[in-house]
């Protein structure tokens, strides 16, 4: 599938455009000898979209390119793309050209008329300048002069022909009726039948949602290639047009880093078994006051001592206001921001779209080479523009730090009236991000305490305990808390409860000590009776072993005796003996 | 292919032309049927081919074929088409009332 993929993206020659995003869209560019057509509202970029093409090519690619232009003059379109730094008089006349073909307004029609003027000019300058491209701005300015829908069609196709003669890539733009290029069906728009005719057709729409304003991009066809059908948003920055798009695929397989950063919080580091994953997006979401902004700063604070390259876009408060507060919970910002380590970006919510922003900090990261990004918060994008669009710039903001391999952090502002019990976000990044944080507060004894749980971290062990979070003027920590009776402790209660635990364990170990001494004193007690005890088992003993030998002797004393008395007497036999033994 | 005659010129053309294309014939046809019913002999017609000066054509901002320039007299005009309609190119050419009193 993907090896069809490329042959078809190969299959066909590409003019790259130089516009981020376009380029990834069509798979590399506009078709190469072939006409496309740019159809937009007013103000939807279509010539500056018309003329980066040709100061791509004439720079990038050596292919020398013709403006013509109907509507502005060259001059005043130059003028206009000053501020683009495409610096157009250095490529003016031999890359870069501009025919001026506005019809004058005090110009005399009468009868049908053609392009053969326009196309010999341009024939002559083609073949002088050896131009490969060449762009047709607002030509429903010259169409309008035609009498009738098949003189437009015909004037439209005798273009087409001869830039497909000339192997030229054409751009042509149109304005289209309105903003809302797509409710009409295509054959009822004014230039309907140019849609079927050419080989690209790029649709450009300016819309505004809930007063912001939102610029689209669609490809809404591409003969012979593959492309993204989907609508994407686009801005018009400081360096031209910018399509949003989102990682292409095939680009292969992520760089992804087991290596650790560290939150800037030594206990929050252990909490995640070793701090966040290089790379990874992180959401802290909290209500107002939760210390979003301090844990985001105690991150970059980390980040920069490690000698990496930070941004900190803040949308809440100015960035001085920022480092000055942080500075009173022992962050110290300011020294990393003189010494050009971090860049403190200001941006309040009331100008642009999510689209804009996210074009930005792109750019100032780009510009600032970091390497991890905070964004303070990103929930502000849902309040400019629709929620939908400023997902799906959530989505891309998280896979381009991914490509990027920048570690992103955002906190997500909760609103205290909604969705406290789902704790989710509004913008539906906590899906996104790799690990999700979140502070809540917690009152009880006229107290209001923080406290910290990681809701997720993917591919971290992870502890699953509240903590307390613990601001102080030397910085940011985490305290346990204790859990008694099924309710959580914090604050001066788990001061108390601490305190207590503290007597608690002196007394037992006071009571443990006595305890052993008496023991002590029993056991000597009983050793010593146990001595007395066998001193006279012992006496016992001598005093039984006397005794027995005393009968003994007395006995033979007795035998002894009557024998003696006997002989003594002088008695004969033993019988007189038996009447003398019982008397 | 110029029409100039001997008398006094008070009227100079240029047409500028896309080869033989259908509308530059039609229009060549039109101006010298034109100029020989209001400008007998008070006119001069030079035919540019866009195709062999396409540098006067960019120099003269001419886009659109056919294109009547008048350069004399002033003030110059131009007229794009193939001037089929006749009023038009009359009143263009400041010519209404005189053929009026024709």
């Amino acid at each position: 599938m993907k090896s069809m993929l490329a042959q078809v993206l190969k299959g066909r020659s590409k003019s790259p455009t130089g516009i981020s995003g376009l380029d990834e869209i069509t798979g590399g560019g506009l078709p190469t000898g072939r006409t496309t057509l740019m159809v937009g509202g007013p103000g939807s970029g279509k010539t500056i979209f018309a003329l980066q093409f040709l100061v791509h090519g004439a720079r990038e690619c050596n292919e020398p390119g013709i403006f013509v232009a109907f509507e502005e003059t060259g001059a005043r379109i130059i003028t206009n793309a000053e501020g683009f730094g495409w610096n157009l008089p250095e490529l003016r006349p031999k890359q870069l050209d501009f025919i001026d073909a506005q019809p004058s307004p005090d110009l005399i029609q009468s009868g049908n008329f053609d392009l053969g003027g326009l196309l010999a000019v341009l024939e002559a300058e083609c073949e002088s300048m050896g131009a490969r491209r060449i762009v047709f701005d607002a030509i429903d300015i010259m169409l309008a002069l035609l009498p009738d829908a098949a003189a437009k069609r015909r004037e439209v196709y005798r273009l087409h022909e001869w830039l497909l003669a000339h192997e030229l890539t054409g751009l042509i733009t149109a304005k289209a009726g309105g903003d809302e290029t797509n409710s009409t069906p295509i054959s009822e728009q004014p230039f309907g039948f140019m849609q079927f005719m050419v080989d690209c057709a790029v649709m450009l729409n300016h819309s505004v949602v809930l007063g912001v304003s939102q610029r689209n991009l669609r490809v809404q066809k591409y003969r012979g290639s593959s492309f993204d059908e989907n609508e994407s948003p686009f801005v018009i920055g400081n360096r031209g047009f910018e399509v949003a798009v989102a990682r292409p695929l095939g680009r292969g397989l992520l760089n992804v880093s087991k290596e650790r950063v560290s939150s800037g919080v030594e206990r929050l580091d252990t909490m995640l078994g070793g701090g966040y994953y290089r790379g990874a997006t992180v959401l802290i979401t909290g209500f107002p006051g939760t210390a979003k902004t301090t844990l985001s700063g105690a991150f970059a604070e980390a980040a920069c001592v490690r000698g990496e390259r930070t941004v900190f876009v803040s949308f809440d408060a100015d960035s001085n206001e920022v480092v000055r507060d942080l500075g009173s919970v022992g962050i110290r910002l300011d020294r990393h921001v003189e010494s050009g380590m971090l860049r403190m970006i200001s941006a309040r919510t009331v100008t642009g779209s999510a689209e804009t922003y996210l074009v930005r900090i792109k750019t100032l990261a780009k510009e600032h080479a970091a390497r991890c990004v905070v964004i303070d918060p990103v929930s502000t994008w849902t309040k400019s523009g629709d929620g939908l669009s400023a997902h799906s710039v959530a989505e891309r903001l998280v896979d381009w730090s991914k490509a990027e391999g920048i570690t992103l952090l955002c906190t997500s502002l909760l609103d205290e009236l909604s969705h406290r019990e789902e704790g989710g976000t509004s913008l539906q990044i906590s899906t996104l991000a790799d690990t999700w944080i979140h502070v809540d507060y917690l009152v009880q004894a006229g107290e209001r305490n923080r406290g910290l749980s990681i809701i997720k971290s993917r591919g971290t062990s992870h502890s699953n305990q509240v903590r307390e979070l613990v601001l102080s003027n030397d910085g940011v920590t985490l305290a346990d808390i204790y859990t008694a009776g099924g309710e959580v402790l914090m604050g001066t209660l788990r001061w108390e409860k601490e305190s207590a635990e503290r007597v608690a364990s002196e007394m037992a170990e006071v009571a443990g000590k006595l305890k052993r001494v008496r023991l002590d004193a029993e056991e000597a007690e009983l050793e010593v009776r146990l001595k007395s005890l066998q001193t006279e088992l012992i006496a016992k003993q001598v005093e039984k072993a006397l005794l027995f030998h005393t009968t003994a002797t007395h006995e033979r004393e007795l035998t002894h005796g009557d024998n003696r008395m006997r002989e003594l007497r002088g008695a004969d036999a033993a019988a007189p003996a038996i009447e003398a033994s019982t008397p | 292919m110029n029409l100039a005659t001997n008398r006094p010129v008070a009227f100079r053309f240029q047409l500028f032309v896309a080869g033989d294309a259908q509308n530059s014939v039609q229009a060549i046809a039109n101006l010298t049927a034109l100029c020989r019913t209001y400008l007998p002999n008070q006119h001069e017609i030079r035919i540019v081919d866009v195709f062999q000066e396409p540098k006067r054509a960019l120099a003269e901002g001419i886009f659109m074929t056919p294109t009547l320039l008048k350069v004399s007299p002033l003030p110059v005009r131009r007229i794009v088409g193939t001037l089929s309609h006749t009023q038009v190119v009359l009143q263009a050419l400041g010519l209404e009332m005189e053929a009026v009193a024709a």
